[in-house]
C-alpha cells in the first residue's frame, strides 16, 4: 500500500519536474534566440551589404587579401592548442590523483589568472617580456645577455597557452578523476605495465576529455586578438586584429562582418571534424 | 582569524576615506575677485550638460582647481559632466538624438562636420567678455572661419619622439622612421589618419587629398615602413618609449613632455616635411537645453585661472594669452610646445573627408597591417 503511494508520488514529482523543467528552459531558449541566432543574421546580413544596405558581393570578393592572414591564425591557434594539451595533461594526471583538498586548492591556482581582466593580463605580461621588461632586468643584473622574447611568434603562442590553459585543464581533469581505479588494478593484474596501462586504458578513457579541451582551447584561439597585437609587435597579424581593426569603424564593418562570417563557417567546420572522433560519450563538447 | 580580517578591513576601509577627505580639502577655492566675467545665480538651479574628452579639464586631483565645482558654486548651475573617447563615438551618440548636451569639445575636422550638417547652435563668441584673451592666431581657424560657433580650448601638434642613447644622429625627418638601421626599434601610431599622415607628409602630399591614387602610394610607402617596425601603438607608446624599449616613436608634442620627466634620455622634434596640428574647441550643440548657461561656461574656460588650471593638467599648447604670458605657468616659453618663429614647424590640418574617401584609406589600413 504504502509502496504504491510513494510510487504514484515520485511519477506525479517526476511529471512536475519535466513539465517545471521546460518552463525553466524558456527563458535560456528566448536568450539565445536574441543574444546567439539573431546576432549571427546579423552578422550574415552585414557582411552582404555595404553602407547604403545594399545587396553586394564586393566584400567576398575581397576576402583574398585575407587568405594569408586566415591561414596564419589557425596554424598559431593550432600549434598554442597542441602546446598548450602537452602542457595540460600531465599536470591535470597529476591533479585527478591528488587528495581532494589538494586538488581544489590547485585547481583554485589554475583559475586564478581567469579573475583577471585579459587587456590588463596581456599588458602585464608585456612589461614582464619587453626588450628591458623584469626578466631581461634580471638577466642583466646577473650577468646575462639580453634574451629577445617580445614581439616573436613564440610570445604570442606563450601569451594564447597562458590564457587559455584552464580551459584544457578543466575537461582533462574532469574526465581523469572520473577513471575507476579498479579498471588500473585490473589492467596491472592482467600484467600490464605502467606504459601500456597509459596507452591502453587511461588515454583512450580520456579522450573525450582531450576533445573537449582541445575545442575549448582552439575556438577561441583562432579568433584571438589583441595578444597578438601587443606580444607579437608588426610580426603577427591574426585575423581577430584584422576583424577588430575592420569592426571598430563605421565603413569598414560590413567587410569585418564577411571576415567573421567566414571565420565561424570554418569553426564550424573544424569542430565537426573534432567530433567525428569522440565517440558522444561524457565529456565530449555537445554542438 | 575573521575578526582580524574585518579590523583589517575596516581600518583600510577608514584610511582610504579620510585620504579622500584630506585630498577634497587641499583643492583650491577660486578666488572670485580674479575672475574677469560677470557670474550671478540668475540660473541657479538649472543644469548643464557638458561633453568632454576623458582627462581633459582641471578636477581638483592632485591639489589643482576643480574647474566644474568652482563654476557650480559660483552660479548655482548644476554641472553633468560625462566623457567620450573619440569624435567619432560622440558625433555618433549626439547624431542618434537620445541625449542632448550643452557643451561639448570636439576635434577641428568634427567641429566642420557638425556645423555642415547643422548641428552646432551659433555663438557670438565675440561678445563673450574673455574671448579676448584667446590669441589672434588661433581666432577663425579653417572649421569656423567667422568665429560663429567655437573657442579654441587647446591644440596640439604631432612630433617625433627619440631616445638619445639609442639613435646616433639626431633626426631631422620622418625617413628615420623608415632607417633599417633601427630596424626592431620603431614605434608606429595604430590609427590609420595619423599613420597614413606620417606617409602623406614624407611623400608631401595634401593630408586631405581626394585622389585615390594618393592614398595608395602612402598604402605603399607603410607596407614598405611595416619590416622596420617593432609595433603599432597608441597608448603603450608611453611604456615603451619611458623603458627605453624602443628608440624612434611618433607622437604628440605635449605627451613628450611627461614621458621625459620619466626617462630624459628622450628628446623631441618637429621633422622638416611638417607636421599636423589639432585644434579642440568648446561648441553648443543644436539640441542644448541650457544656452545662457553654456555660454556662461564658455566664458569660464577662458578666465585666466581657469584657463592656466586646465593649461596646467593638460600639459599641450594653450591658445589662451593671459596664460602664455603668466609667469607662474611651468610650460612658459617652452621651446616644444610654443615653438620661437624660428622653429615653427609647417603643418597642415586634418579635414573632414567624405565617407568614401575614408572607407578607402581604412581599408587600405589594414591591408597595410596585413601585409
Amino acid at each position: 500500500m504504502s509502496n504504491t503511494k510513494t510510487k504514484k508520488g515520485f511519477e506525479r514529482n517526476l511529471k512536475k519536474n519535466s513539465m517545471g523543467a521546460t518552463f525553466l528552459n524558456i527563458p535560456y531558449i528566448l536568450w539565445a534566440a536574441i543574444f546567439i541566432i539573431v546576432p549571427m543574421f546579423i552578422v550574415a546580413y552585414y557582411a552582404f551589404t555595404n553602407n547604403a544596405g545594399e545587396f553586394t558581393l564586393d566584400n567576398f570578393n575581397k576576402l583574398s587579401l585575407y587568405r594569408d592572414s586566415i591561414i596564419d591564425s589557425f596554424v598559431y591557434a593550432l600549434v598554442a592548442t597542441v602546446v598548450t594539451l602537452v602542457l595540460a595533461y600531465p599536470f591535470s594526471y597529476f591533479v585527478a590523483r591528488s587528495s581532494e583538498t589538494v586538488q581544489k586548492i590547485i585547481m583554485m591556482l589554475v583559475m586564478l589568472p581567469m579573475w583577471m581582466n585579459l587587456l590588463i593580463m596581456t599588458y602585464s605580461i608585456m612589461n614582464i617580456i619587453e626588450t628591458n621588461g623584469i626578466i631581461n632586468s634580471l638577466l642583466v643584473s646577473m650577468g646575462f645577455d639580453k634574451l629577445k622574447i617580445i614581439n616573436t611568434p613564440g610570445a604570442v603562442i606563450f601569451g594564447m597557452v597562458y590564457n587559455y590553459f584552464p580551459y584544457m585543464v578543466l575537461p582533462l581533469v574532469s574526465v581523469l578523476s572520473k577513471i575507476d581505479d579498479s579498471l588500473l588494478e585490473a589492467s596491472a593484474d592482467l600484467g600490464s605495465n605502467a606504459a601500456s596501462r597509459f596507452w591502453r586504458v587511461i588515454l583512450p578513457l580520456s579522450v573525450p576529455g582531450v576533445i573537449s579541451g582541445f575545442t575549448m582551447v582552439f575556438v577561441p584561439s583562432v579568433s584571438t586578438f589583441y595578444i597578438s597585437q601587443k606580444l607579437g609587435g608588426t610580426n603577427v597579424n591574426m585575423i581577430g586584429d584584422s576583424i577588430e581593426a575592420l569592426v571598430k569603424s563605421v565603413n569598414t564593418i560590413h567587410l569585418g562582418a564577411m571576415l567573421s562570417l567566414v571565420l565561424m563557417v570554418v569553426i564550424l567546420i573544424c569542430i565537426m571534424v573534432m567530433n567525428r572522433f569522440s565517440d558522444d560519450s561524457d565529456g565530449g563538447i555537445v554542438l | 582569524m575573521e575578526k582580524f580580517v574585518s579590523m583589517l578591513l575596516a581600518a583600510i576601509m577608514l584610511f582610504s576615506a579620510l585620504c579622500l577627505f584630506s585630498c577634497g580639502d587641499a583643492t583650491p577655492e577660486i578666488d572670485p575677485s580674479l575672475l574677469e566675467g560677470e557670474y550671478t545665480k540668475d540660473l541657479e538651479g538649472t543644469v548643464l550638460k557638458v561633453y568632454n574628452w576623458g582627462e581633459y579639464i582641471s578636477d581638483g586631483k592632485e591639489g589643482s582647481l576643480d574647474v566644474n565645482k568652482a563654476f557650480e558654486e559660483l552660479t548655482g548651475i548644476d554641472v553633468v559632466y560625462s566623457n567620450y573617447d573619440d569624435n567619432e563615438s560622440m558625433y555618433s551618440e549626439l547624431a542618434a538624438g537620445a541625449t542632448y548636451y550643452d557643451i561639448i569639445i570636439p576635434s577641428d575636422y568634427m567641429v566642420e562636420r557638425l556645423i555642415r550638417e547643422g548641428m552646432l547652435k551659433t555663438v557670438d563668441v565675440k561678445s563673450l567678455s574673455n574671448y579676448k584673451y584667446i590669441d589672434e592666431q588661433y581666432k577663425g581657424l579653417y572649421f569656423d572661419p567667422d568665429e560663429q560657433y567655437s573657442i579654441p580650448y587647446n591644440l596640439g601638434m604631432v612630433g617625433l619622439i627619440y631616445n638619445t642613447a639609442m639613435v646616433e644622429e639626431a633626426p631631422t625627418s620622418w625617413s628615420v622612421m623608415w632607417d633599417e638601421k633601427y630596424s626592431g626599434q620603431i614605434l608606429m601610431f595604430n590609427n590609420p589618419r595619423d599613420a597614413f599622415a606620417i606617409a602623406q607628409l614624407r611623400l608631401g602630399q595634401d593630408l586631405n587629398t581626394l585622389d585615390k591614387s594618393d592614398w595608395d602610394e602612402a598604402a605603399e610607402l607603410l607596407k614598405e615602413q611595416k619590416g622596420v617596425l617593432q609595433s603599432y601603438v597608441m597608448d603603450e607608446v608611453f611604456n615603451k618609449m619611458e623603458g627605453s624599449n624602443a628608440a624612434i616613436a611618433p607622437y604628440y608634442a605635449g605627451d613628450f613632455l611627461s614621458m621625459y620627466e620619466n626617462n630624459p634620455d628622450l628628446a623631441f622634434v618637429y621633422p622638416e616635411e611638417g607636421v599636423n596640428i589639432f585644434c579642440d574647441s568648446v561648441c553648443i550643440p543644436a539640441s542644448c537645453q541650457n544656452y545662457e548657461a553654456a555660454k556662461l561656461y564658455m566664458n569660464f574656460l577662458m578666465e585666466p585661472v581657469v584657463a592656466l588650471a586646465n593649461a596646467e593638467k593638460l600639459g599641450y599648447l594653450c591658445p589662451n594669452t593671459s596664460v602664455v604670458n603668466n609667469d607662474e605657468y611651468s610650460y612658459k616659453d617652452n621651446e616644444i610646445l610654443y615653438p620661437s618663429e624660428e622653429n615653427m614647424p609647417k603643418t597642415q590640418w586634418f579635414h573632414d573627408l567624405d565617407a568614401e574617401i575614408v572607407e578607402y584609406y581604412e581599408e587600405l589600413w589594414v591591408g597595410v597591417k596585413n601585409s
